[in-house]
């Protein structure tokens, strides 16, 4: 489709590009009148507004964007979808917490909107290029904002943390590219696979050096054992709304670039359909790699957890092991496990979202982001003990919480696939995470607490709480409605 | 489309709701939180005495719900109850009112209390009339969760430590039972309990033998921690010790059944061929629970513990009789369920009672209680002659159903088992010896005896004991004819 014509689909992205510029005006102008933080209103408008674009271009058949350089198919609309929702709750976190609310806004949430736009685009992109100046867009937008609360010094070496690991991966993969590019001569998904497809035989090293390469980059992004040290220090040092953003924005946007570059050049879907393959002479056995790097993740990420006095360490250590997960329904190159994905994704967005808005009641009444924190919270404040242990029983995955489901969608996928050493792995990983977040919930319920005081909650905040528990509790029990979704989000463009 | 009863749904989900009214009242009106969770444990007692006079033995799943639930895997909501559930229904039913009752004491933070115990309920409820393998699951690992705080908030001095025991051993088993529901999922599509059985005969699995093999194990291992089988028993003790009376009631009561109770309904019917291939470890498992459980029971000094262990002890009996297979052994296995359900739920009431008055439960701190609470004395010299199995009281005959139906299959084990008699006698006399004969303890000579609260807690189940000591048939011919069709399916 041209390019004029490819802008009627690109709508959400132009809304929020709209809301960038009135952000900055209204910052510029010192439009924060009355108390009420205009360029917040600004950006949470815009991005409310783009998502119900959004929606309403939901049902466009699955075309090709911007003369083949992005795609817009389910699997865009989906990942558009999940980042638009994560957006607009995170912007809603920020204009409330107080950890930001002495910075320059404007800045703020002009940075946060672009990163928006650039996740969008890395899980529509067709082209080389376009996927790597979309993950830069995102990834430098990160970067400020995880070092946003400048005064405090962890947030600088947060910032830095993340600056270096992420530059430095994001240079590998990017060599990485440059070799798929070398070996086919294209930069268009659709032209590399025809050159893989038709590829002599002979090319198995330099397919999984590419791999490799381009595994460093994604690795860096959700957090996957080897490449997860950055993540519990930048979690702990960045302000929280930003670290609630990475951990489930930029996760699925990490997740959205494997699958994308993964399964449309070095993969091809079989024709009997249902799941994929390697393309041409290539004999690697991918779901193996994957699979190893998902049971070390899984199990590095939990048995870190365990020891950790820090939430939002705690929480990163968890985000760590649910990328294993994740990444468990990825290495199946399965419909079934793309689609558990998907379930998993959407579950675990309004679960760890959640999570991390106790988080910031936390920061935001006592200053304590420790375990004593919460210690008798039940005490003080009983609807948001009880919304994190629901929170936290779903990431453990026990019915009837949407967590489960997930793990279950997770689980019949990996045992369709055959995989049992894996999925043996996987519950026993299971197990082991009780021990930690049921910490939480025992410091939450067992302990007693220092101060009867009762905890003020924000009533903006309590409302976003309940908005973000109910769907974990609701789709634990009536999941079909998403189960169907997923089946219909994962769908990847075909040519 | 069989007619629907929803007679089942009522039972299980009448507790929720009295949940929920406890949920909207006020933490500050105790006596009304009391009151509203006794009256909402009373109409599933009243439906369970309907559904029991209304059961037909011969007539197979009765009072089926069936409705559609999640269509992509093809899940259903299927309750229904036949001689295997309704037994443990009954007896969860009759159990729970009994516990709240015997909670009434509880004043700290009894909002949370009373309304975990009602989601306790509905979860036990919903385990035992589940008929579809996703929504058994859900009900069970759904009862984790309020037993999980009620032992940490609500236990005794080391409760964190019990609590989050209790809750990895549990779900360490059931993650395996997670497994293998997928796996005979993805072979047959299928999540229905009753003709899962066929269905397995009928599909590539049914000649997987090294595949059924693993399947059966990790189903095992999942419910056998729930029993506790040894040795996977250690959280029982802990939990058991450290849980308020009634949850203790309540975990020895009818958690523990949901073992043995998965084991008849899942295991036996989906792999009977596995079943024979496992009778051998099972009853050697058994034997070790029963002899060892007794033994360790002799050495304790705290009269819970105690009562603890003969638990593991008389959960022996019943996988000895389930692994024997025969007739009376599976009918005896099914009777001490009921039975040991109702005898170890008045021990653990009775250690409440005394636990209230003395704060103690050193059987060496006592001595000649009999004198000065008759009452006390005469109803634990049932409960304590039920348990070592005097005749005419109803332990007794189950555990004479098992021995004589196991010794034509493992003679050599069901006579080494039958040791666990006499040590069981030795254990449970000693400690009636030193508890309420001889002279009394002077500490203790103003001791009150039962009051009426207690004593409502307790006649009705000595009543039961009694009872079915007399008239085993009573409880024996609600299940009867489900079991023989078990054993046709399992040794045909």
């Amino acid at each position: 489709m041209g390019n004029v014509e490819s802008l009627s689909y690109f709508v959400p992205e132009l809304i929020l590009t709209v809301a960038i510029l009135i952000v900055l005006f209204a910052d510029m102008f010192g439009m924060e009148r009355g108390g009420f933080d205009l360029p917040g209103g600004a950006a949470l408008l815009g991005s409310i507004l783009a998502l119900i674009s959004h929606v309403w271009l939901y049902s466009q058949p699955a075309t090709m964007l911007f003369e083949g350089m992005i795609a817009h198919d389910m699997f865009s609309a989906f990942f558009r979808g999940f980042f638009l929702l994560c957006t607009v709750v995170v912007t809603l976190m920020t204009m409330y917490s107080m950890e930001v609310i002495h910075l320059k806004k404007g800045e703020f949430y002009s940075i946060l909107l672009s990163i928006c736009i650039g996740m969008c685009l890395v899980a529509s992109a067709q082209n080389l290029i376009m996927i790597y100046l979309a993950l830069e867009l995102m990834s430098l937008g990160s970067y400020i904002l995880a070092g946003f609360s400048r005064r405090i010094g962890r947030s600088e070496e947060a910032s830095l943390k993340f600056v270096l690991y992420g530059g430095v991966s994001t240079g590998v993969m990017l060599f990485g590219l440059s070799l798929l590019y070398g070996l086919t001569g294209s930069t268009d998904f659709s032209a590399i696979q025809q050159v893989l497809i038709s590829s002599e035989k002979g090319i198995d090293l330099t397919a999984f050096t590419i791999f490799l390469l381009i595994l460093v980059g994604v690795g860096y992004k959700i957090a996957a054992v080897p490449f997860h040290f950055w993540a519990p220090d930048v979690y702990e040092g960045s302000p929280t709304p930003i670290t609630a953003f990475l951990s489930v924005a930029s996760k699925g946007t990490g997740f959205a670039l494997l699958i994308r570059l993964f399964y449309s050049t070095l993969l091809t879907r079989s024709p009997a359909g249902g799941f994929w393959v390697e393309v041409g002479d290539i004999d690697i056995d991918w779901t193996f790699h994957l699979a190893v790097i998902s049971a070390l993740t899984m199990t590095i990420g939990n048995l870190g957890a365990i020891s950790q006095n820090n939430l939002k360490r705690l929480l990163a250590y968890s985000g760590i092991a649910h990328a294993g997960y994740l990444l468990m329904g990825v290495c199946l190159l399965t419909d079934v496990g793309l689609q558990a994905v998907i379930f998993y994704l959407v579950v675990y967005l309004f679960t760890n979202l959640a999570a991390f808005l106790v988080v910031i009641i936390m920061v935001d009444t006592q200053d304590e982001e420790g375990m004593n924190g919460v210690r008798g919270l039940w005490a003080r404040t009983p609807i948001v003990a009880v919304a994190m242990t629901i929170c936290l029983f779903s990431l453990i995955g026990l019915p009837p919480t949407a967590g489960f489901v997930g793990k279950y969608y997770l689980f019949v996928a990996l045992l369709q696939g055959k995989l049992y050493w894996l999925a043996i792995v996987g519950v026993l990983n299971t197990v082991v995470s009780l021990y930690y977040y049921a910490r939480i919930v025992k410091a939450m319920f067992f302990e007693p607490t220092y101060t009867e005081e009762p905890i003020r909650v924000h009533p903006v905040y309590a409302g976003l709480l309940t908005a973000l528990v109910v769907p974990v509790l609701y789709f634990g029990i009536f999941w079909d409605s998403l189960a169907r979704y997923a089946r219909y989000c994962a769908s990847l463009i075909t040519y | 489309m069989e007619h629907q009863s929803h007679l089942l749904t009522w039972i299980t989900f009448l507790p929720l709701l009295g949940m929920f009214v406890i949920l909207a009242t006020p933490g500050r009106a105790k006596e009304f939180i009391k009151q509203i969770a006794l009256i909402s444990t009373l109409p599933s007692l009243l439906l369970g005495i309907v559904m029991i006079s209304r059961y037909d033995p011969a007539g197979g799943m009765q009072y089926i719900a069936r409705h559609e639930w999640i269509r992509s895997f093809n899940i259903f909501y299927f309750m229904g109850a036949d001689g295997i559930s309704i037994p443990m229904i009954f007896l969860t039913v009759l159990l729970c009112p009994i516990c709240i009752l015997a909670s009434w004491g509880i004043n700290d933070r009894a909002k949370g209390y009373f309304a975990l115990f009602l989601l306790l309920e509905t979860g036990m409820l919903g385990v035992f009339c589940a008929l579809d393998f996703f929504l058994f699951y859900v009900f069970w690992e759904l009862m984790l969760l309020p037993m999980y705080f009620l032992i940490g908030i609500w236990g005794g001095p080391r409760r964190e430590y019990a609590a989050i025991k209790f809750f990895l051993y549990t779900l360490f088993g059931s993650v395996f039972l997670f497994i293998a529901m997928i796996v005979i999922y993805i072979y047959t599509s299928s999540f229905d309990l009753t003709k899962l059985g066929a269905e397995i005969a009928g599909t590539e699995l049914h000649t997987a033998v090294g595949l059924k093999w693993w399947l059966f194990l990790a189903m095992f291992v999942a419910f056998a921690i729930k029993i506790p089988a040894f040795p996977f028993h250690t959280w029982l003790p802990d939990a058991h010790v450290e849980a308020p009376t009634a949850i203790s009631v309540i975990l020895a009561g009818i958690l523990l059944k949901m073992g043995t109770y998965g084991i008849f309904r899942i295991s036996y019917p989906l792999f009977p061929d596995m079943a024979l291939a496992f009778a051998l470890p099972i009853a050697i498992i058994a034997f070790i629970n029963i002899v060892y459980g007794a033994l360790v029971a002799m050495a304790q000094t705290d009269l819970k513990k105690l009562v603890a262990y003969s638990s593991i002890s008389h959960m022996g009996y019943v996988m000895l009789g389930m692994a024997a297979m025969t007739p009376e052994a599976m009918n005896g296995a099914m009777l001490q369920m009921f039975n040991h359900g109702c005898i170890t739920a008045m021990l653990f009431l009775l250690v409440g009672v005394i636990y209230d008055r003395a704060h103690h439960r050193d059987i060496d701190g006592f001595g000649g209680l009999a004198k000065n609470v008759p009452v006390y004395a005469g109803i634990s010299c049932v409960a304590f002659f039920a348990a070592l199995g005097l005749p005419g009281l109803s332990g007794f005959i189950s555990e004479a159903l098992v021995f004589l139906g196991s010794f034509p299959v493992f003679p050599w084990i069901t006579v080494l088992s039958t040791s666990g008699i006499v040590i069981g006698a030795v254990y449970m006399l000693w400690t009636y010896q030193r508890m309420f004969l001889g002279p009394l303890n002077e500490k203790y000579a103003s001791l009150p005896d039962c009051n009426v609260r207690e004593q409502v807690t307790l006649y009705p189940l000595a009543f039961i004991v009694v009872l079915v000591g007399i008239f085993p048939h009573l409880v024996l011919n609600l299940f009867s004819p489900t079991m023989s069709n078990l054993i046709d399916l399992l040794v045909k």
